[in-house]
């Protein structure tokens, strides 16, 4: 198999001076500031990347990712390893790279196709391909500093979407924008994964990760904690999240606010771990102060561990037939029953009281428990219901 | 041996691979280049009323205004001939050398945003504000040939030597370029002390003042003076181009060999210049 890009035990470390010496005089007068901190960003980081593999790195913010992207394209040294590279490579890190807003936007187009590398005459062939898909053909004589940022972003998207390298880096930052322009950056990295071509993808979204890669690491405080496919990575990005594992949900305190005047107590979820599509009961005992006598909103909500809401039973424009309400005078259990339609991972249960006049909230109490579902194989939907599906020929 | 080793097959592709990245890689910075250099100019075109003619006129105000100074106040031209010219030819060569090296001072940090998101050729921001100085020079060039007819010159085939000139001219400001805008990079001062550096440069330098008024004073202040690249090429342009008059290096220093000690200063240093941007550059993104 042909390696594209070949990673060698890669650190990089930042010296970063308590003040920066960026005048003469911080030189010259060393003696006075030379306190500095060492930053060690990347521990040793190895891995190899085939050609035409669409490659994922995740992590958290802060784990060494951009410093290991900007090694990667090349703009960062690294203070020891190596990268090898076969062919060419453009990094799509950021979008509009170079642009001046005091030039038009057609003046741009040239600018910006030069740094990812096509000539004059290549964007010539190209140019009205991109007006058209940037959308912006009444628009190619302004200055660029009159356009807004939604058109600035267009007009860079569809430059970027020409570039043509053996080796590209995305950044999932790209994918920011109105739902219409985030459909047209997915529509172009599927295009990308059809194409063969070999993508360096990093991504905070381990749906897209799911989607796209066909392998992925996971770097943690510089270091590569987990290699293997994309499904495993994203795994194992997921637990990064998760609170460490405990035997009992009940013992699980999360965090709660509101007004006290009413308090959750003794959460439980059964079952803690399920394979099936049996219902998910949820258990708590509410227990209002002495003398209170209101009319209270009861909501549960679940999250998974990336904390995306996935349903829910409140909230202030749920109809009158989807909010519970009771009368709550004294300790009350509440039982709920959740239909298991959960996708494969770890879920945590919020509980919520609210007055249900004024919809003050009493008491929310986030991660009250938690629950695990596993589903063989996984999908990278959000949801997994059991779908029946019914095929019937006509005629 | 080379060619036993090209016999192989495995050997000739993989020199055809690196000469085919090689080609790649300048046409990459060429493209770069002409962009950064078109950029440049269509600002100056567009963001002011006179736009690009601003370029032209600074030098020929400051020309007015030291012509009518030194020239006729103070008689700086001390009887020479074609004063008009040779001043004028002087501002022009030193104005060029100015702008590509004070351009140079911040032309690696003016690209901050791209240096943090983009790999590219590092010396080609240099080489565009060198390009584009070297435009506004030729350009400049034309408005002094024009005068020139007015003002009078000297022209004969000896003026060919004006084109080695004008490239070690270009080698010598784009050399100092390079140091200064790897070493603004570091230190912020460089800007002001170049500055002030340029400002004693334009005394150091004969450029409204003839030489041989200062050889009248003192022959070894004269030689020192003139060993300074700028002033040699400038009193040899002068030489070439205005009138024979001109005080040289030649007339200083009667061995042929200090006529050296300018060119291989100014070859010595763009070197290291280079060397040095080139040893620098890979840290540019992480220290702008």
């Amino acid at each position: 198999m042909d390696i594209a890009l070949s990673v060698k035990d890669i650190h990089k470390e930042f010296i970063l001076p308590h003040e920066r010496h960026s005048s003469l005089k911080a030189v010259l007068m060393r003696t006075r500031d030379r306190g500095y901190e060492m930053q060690h960003v990347l521990r040793g980081v190895s891995f190899d990347i085939p050609k035409g593999e669409f490659f994922g790195i995740v992590g958290r913010n802060g784990s060494g990712k951009s410093t290991l992207l900007k090694i990667l394209a090349g703009i960062y040294q690294p203070t020891s390893g190596t990268v090898e590279r076969d062919g060419s490579l453009v990094p799509l890190i950021e979008l509009g790279v170079g642009f001046n807003p005091e030039l038009s936007a057609r003046d741009n187009v040239y600018l910006n196709g030069a740094m990812v590398g096509f000539s004059r005459r290549q964007v010539d062939g190209m140019y009205d391909d991109i007006v058209e898909f940037a959308g912006l053909s009444q628009f190619m004589d302004q200055k660029l500093k009159n356009y807004s940022s939604g058109m600035q972003v267009r007009l860079a998207f569809s430059i970027a979407t020409r570039t043509k390298a053996d080796i590209l880096l995305l950044d999932e930052v790209l994918a920011v924008g109105d739902a219409d322009f985030q459909r047209k950056c997915l529509a172009y990295f599927h295009d990308l994964k059809q194409s063969g071509a070999t993508v360096i993808f990093v991504s905070h979204s381990m749906d897209s990760v799911r989607e796209f890669c066909d392998r992925a690491v996971l770097l943690e405080q510089g270091e590569l904690v987990a290699a293997g496919t994309a499904d495993e990575v994203a795994q194992a990005y997921t637990r990064l999240f998760s609170p460490p594992p405990e035997p009992e949900s009940e013992g699980a305190d999360g965090q709660r606010f509101g007004t006290g005047d009413v308090r959750f107590e003794h959460a439980e979820v059964s079952p803690e771990f399920t394979e099936t599509d049996d219902d998910i009961a949820i258990t708590a005992r509410l227990s209002p102060r002495a003398g209170f006598d209101r009319r209270v909103r009861l909501g549960v909500l679940i999250r998974t561990a990336e904390g995306t809401h996935v349903l829910g039973s409140n909230s202030a424009t749920a109809t009158e037939a989807r909010a519970f309400e009771a009368e709550v005078t004294g300790s009350t259990d509440i039982h709920w029953h959740v239909p298991n339609i959960l996708n494969d991972g770890d879920y945590s249960v919020t509980l919520i009281a609210a007055d249900a006049a004024s919809h003050e909230i009493l008491e929310q109490w986030d991660e009250a428990a938690h629950f695990s579902v596993r589903r063989e194989p996984r999908t990278t939907n959000l949801m997994a219901p059991s779908i029946s599906l019914a095929v019937v020929p006509v005629g | 041996m080379l060619a036993a080793g090209l016999r192989d097959p495995k050997d000739v592709a993989s020199v055809r691979k690196r000469l085919a990245d090689l080609r790649q890689q300048y046409s990459y910075a060429a493209v770069l280049v002409r962009e950064l250099v078109a950029t440049d100019f269509r600002i100056k075109y567009q963001s002011s009323f006179l736009g690009y003619l601003w370029s032209l006129l600074r030098p020929l105000f400051m020309f007015v205004i030291m012509y009518i100074f030194f020239g006729i106040f103070l008689g700086a031209g001390g009887g020479l001939p074609n004063y008009a010219s040779y001043l004028l030819l002087g501002i022009l060569l030193w104005n060029f050398f100015a702008e590509v090296t004070s351009g140079g001072v911040t032309a690696v940090v003016g690209q901050a945003g791209m240096l943090r998101k983009l790999y590219f050729p590092k010396y080609t921001v240099i080489l565009s504000v060198a390009i584009t100085s070297f435009i506004n020079l030729l350009i400049n060039g034309v408005v002094l040939a024009i005068l020139m007819s007015v003002f009078g010159a000297d022209i004969g085939w000896e003026s060919f030597l004006l084109i080695p000139l004008v490239i070690e001219l270009a080698i010598f400001g784009t050399g100092v370029a390079f140091m200064l805008s790897a070493l603004y990079v570091r230190f912020r001062d460089t800007g002001y002390v170049w500055d002030i550096l340029l400002q004693a440069g334009m005394y150091v330098t004969p450029i409204f003042y003839s030489l041989s008024f200062v050889r009248g004073k003192s022959l070894w202040t004269a030689a020192f003076l003139s060993l300074n690249p700028m002033a040699q090429i400038i009193q040899d342009v002068r030489y070439v181009m205005i009138t024979k008059q001109t005080t040289t290096l030649d007339d200083l220093v009667r061995t042929g060999w200090f006529r050296l000690i300018p060119i291989a200063f100014v070859l010595a240093f763009t070197s290291w210049a280079i060397w040095f941007f080139k040893r620098r550059a890979p840290m540019f993104a992480e220290e702008v």
